[in-house]
């Protein structure tokens, strides 16, 4: 397309191709067609003639053009364009809100709804409301159609407000945390989510060494949970070990596999390196279920010990000669407290990893972590030993992993290979990026969306995959750099933050 | 001279293949000297630093230095230790900063090993011995020190992929020089620079010479740069070396101007003359 007027003012917009745009909007489109038929479009149904498979192209149709079209108006928001996305957005929520109405109603026309689920429904309309949200953003605050480069990664509201009061905002997290199994709310399976969470939390924080501070992108990361979850196991049933005594051996073994993994692949980068340790990831996971003499195969471990509290065990009666929790301190028996027990563990756990990162990020080895990530030939000419501080990153992200893995054992009293699939590595490196690379809060807020909602929302059932997809769009158009990207220099010679 | 010189480069050749970038080159830098290297595009020159800062093994060579803290064979040495242990900085023909970190972060990696040793290897760092806050405070003051003399304390702050373009070039010579070295190896500092950033830079190398008593070895196409701080200059032209002498000595040789302008000489080599002039 050539605009190219005579007499344009020097500000106005560059042209926009749109024949471009929806060039991809419709292969982008079609792409979800075809992989919506084959996951969702056929469904089986259980009636009274027993499972038979049923159609649902509505939903499928809707989802591909619904793409189509916001693919296109995401793609006009980036061009700086904004009220094309804002009257269409609105129009979108318009016409699902008389949808929604008639349904209430009762009227026929409610039966027109995408979706079966009402969670999905009212999932999918958070898209045109954060279409129309960033482009008033995008009118009002950002400077109108100029503040093209406001969708790059600028710092933007949220992260300026979150820094003004950072500190507040950690202890405060930290209060809650801490106060959590004590709210009134809080049952049983609340704690046990938190717990949950805080685990991915921790191994988060524990990647995020490897990968947000030294740049080295780690797909395997869930082979160090697995070598602290065995060893813990092994060590506690095969040698009688407890917990506590088990933990530092499982750290150091955890520790030790990451610099066996670290030194052949201290020359690779990138996708490379990522290759490997996804192979690294694997090959343990495949060992685990294949040296059966030696870990138990795919069955696994059973009975592993939980933890202790200074010896005192959290059961109804206690085995010979030890004596539980309940019964020291003159407390009736109750099986939410070793729920609650595991919860403030894995909290001290995590917050130990939380603090040694941010101790570790003023000292000379993560500087040097860092400069590695931003380049690495330079370091080799300030005479930094790239194999080393390499190597110290993999040992101690493989560490904190090897830790939390001893912990899941523990906590589930049972191990076996299932638990160290690719998939939680994924998940985990999720966390990372998601949450903004570096950022120790940012983890936080991953961990919660991607480890906390998905617990509380198991009724999306097969949707939750999509409900993914969703997130991801969301933080793809409103955060392109994570949810919390923003990184504070470790040391300053003027005393005083604000500037750039 | 009495003693050894500083870097004594003997019959260097580096091969890729069939093809020979640097061919029996033999050359010396001195002590408080600015020894520059000068050439077409393709002489060799970079090959030259790579080889010397560890980037590449020659083929054939002997690379001698001779620092304050002692005698190195820098072709048997690996790469970063010829920094961490022989004393050699260098700065790079395209700016490798680390653009995401602070300007003052860049200067303090610099002192990396020093910062290691007394973090006690990140263990008594991380129990917070006073040592190394101590040593910490004065890997600041170094840089604040270099911030001053390059101009750029007032931005020590600003992430350094911010600086602008002239301010990069310098903040990668504080940060060589922070790393305390016996030869500092510069390769086109003055490239993009305007004419007035280009003569703080001749200052700045003059000042780097004269208080730090370091031999400095400068790559350099912009001759008004090094015609006014060299105190030898190198000639290098299809990987050899064709001159070899004091600036007076470069601009009137023969050799030179044809490398530079083409066998025909007459007006062309006048040309040339006022070019080096």
């Amino acid at each position: 397309m050539t605009t190219a007027t005579v007499g344009t003012i020097a500000a106005a917009p560059a042209a926009v191709n749109y024949r471009d745009f929806a060039k991809r909007a419709v292969i982008a489109g079609f792409v979800t067609l075809v992989l919506a038929s084959l996951l969702v479009g056929i469904e089986t149904v259980s009636t009274v003639n027993g499972l038979q498979v049923a159609t649902r192209y509505r939903a499928v149709l809707c989802a591909s053009l619904g793409v189509a079209i916001v693919y296109f108006l995401v793609e006009m928001l980036k061009a700086g364009r904004t009220l094309v996305p804002l009257l269409v957005g609105l129009a979108m929520i318009a016409l699902f809100g008389v949808l929604e109405w008639a349904k209430l109603e009762g009227l026929p026309l409610g039966d027109q709804l995408p979706f079966n689920s009402w969670v999905v429904n009212w999932g999918v309309m958070l898209v045109p409301l954060s279409l129309v949200l960033r482009s008033l953003y995008l009118t009002f605050w950002a400077g109108g159609q100029g503040a093209v480069a406001a969708v790059g990664q600028r710092e933007t509201g949220f992260t300026r407000f979150y820094l003004r009061y950072n500190k507040l905002f950690g202890a405060l997290l930290i209060l809650f945390a801490v106060g959590l199994p004590f709210m009134p709310f809080a049952d049983r399976r609340l704690v046990d989510v938190a717990t949950l969470v805080l685990t991915y939390i921790m191994l988060g924080w524990g990647l995020n060494i490897v990968v947000g501070l030294a740049g080295l992108l780690d797909l395997g990361y869930v082979a160090f949970y697995a070598v602290g979850a065995y060893s813990y196991s092994m060590f506690a049933v095969d040698a009688g070990l407890g917990f506590w005594a088990a933990l530092p051996i499982a750290g150091a073994l955890a520790a030790s596999f990451g610099l066996i993994l670290g030194f052949p692949v201290l020359r690779l980068r990138g996708d490379y390196l990522a290759i490997v340790t996804l192979g690294f990831g694997e090959m343990i996971r495949i060992i685990l279920t294949n040296w059966w003499w030696f870990t138990g195969g795919p069955n696994g471990i059973n009975n592993v010990p939980r933890p202790t509290f200074f010896g005192l065990v959290f059961e109804r009666s206690a085995p010979p000669g030890k004596e539980t929790f309940a019964q020291f301190f003159g407390l009736t028996y109750s099986p939410i407290q070793r729920v609650e027990f595991l919860y403030f563990v894995i909290l001290v756990f995590a917050l130990i990893t939380n603090f040694f990162t941010l101790r570790i990020r003023r000292l000379p080895i993560s500087r040097a972590w860092e400069a590695l990530r931003e380049d690495e030939t330079a370091c080799r000419a300030l005479g930094i030993n790239p194999r080393n501080t390499k190597l110290t990153a993999f040992g101690l992200g493989a560490m904190f992993a090897g830790f939390a893995g001893s912990f899941f054992a523990a906590r589930q009293g049972f191990v076996s290979p299932e638990s160290f699939v690719f998939l939680e590595s994924a998940v985990i490196l999720a966390i990372v990026v998601l949450g903004g690379l570096g950022t120790q809060i940012g983890i936080v807020l991953a961990a919660l969306v991607l480890i906390g909602l998905p617990e509380f929302f198991r009724e999306l059932q097969d949707y939750r995959m999509l409900a993914f997809g969703i997130g991801m769009v969301l933080i793809m158009i409103w955060r392109p750099g994570g949810l919390l990207a923003h990184r504070d220099p470790t040391i300053f010679l003027h005393h005083g933050k604000g500037k750039t | 001279m009495s003693s050894a010189p500083l870097l004594a480069v003997e019959h260097l050749t580096m091969r890729f293949g069939g093809l020979v970038a640097v061919d029996d080159i033999s050359f010396e830098a001195a002590d408080s000297k600015i020894t520059g290297v000068i050439g077409p595009n393709g002489a060799g020159k970079t090959t030259v630093f790579n080889c010397l800062t560890g980037f590449y093994k020659p083929t054939v060579g002997r690379l001698t230095l001779n620092g304050a803290r002692g005698r190195f064979l820098l072709e048997q040495m690996d790469g970063y230790r010829i920094c961490q242990q022989a004393g050699v900085a260098r700065t790079f023909q395209n700016i490798r900063l680390f653009a995401g970190m602070s300007v003052l972060e860049n200067l303090i990696v610099a002192q990396h090993n020093r910062l290691m040793k007394a973090s006690g290897y990140t263990v008594a760092g991380l129990i917070g011995l006073p040592g190394y806050r101590q040593a910490e405070r004065a890997a600041v003051e170094k840089a604040r020190d270099w911030l001053d003399r390059v101009g750029l304390t007032r931005m020590a702050d600003w992430s350094a992929g911010n600086l602008p373009y002239g301010g990069q070039r310098r903040l990668e010579i504080a940060r060589a020089m922070c790393t305390d070295p016996v030869l500092l190896c510069l390769d086109e500092p003055a490239a993009g620079l305007n004419a007035r950033e280009s003569a703080e830079l001749n200052e700045l190398l003059l000042s780097i010479r004269d208080t730090q008593k370091i031999g400095i070895l400068l790559i350099e196409h912009d001759m008004s740069v090094v015609m006014k701080v060299c105190d030898h200059i190198v000639v290098l032209d299809y990987g050899r070396k064709i001159a070899d002498g004091s600036p007076a000595q470069i601009r009137s040789d023969p050799n030179v101007i044809r490398a530079y302008l083409g066998e025909e000489e007459g007006a062309a080599e006048s040309l040339v003359r006022e070019a080096l002039q």
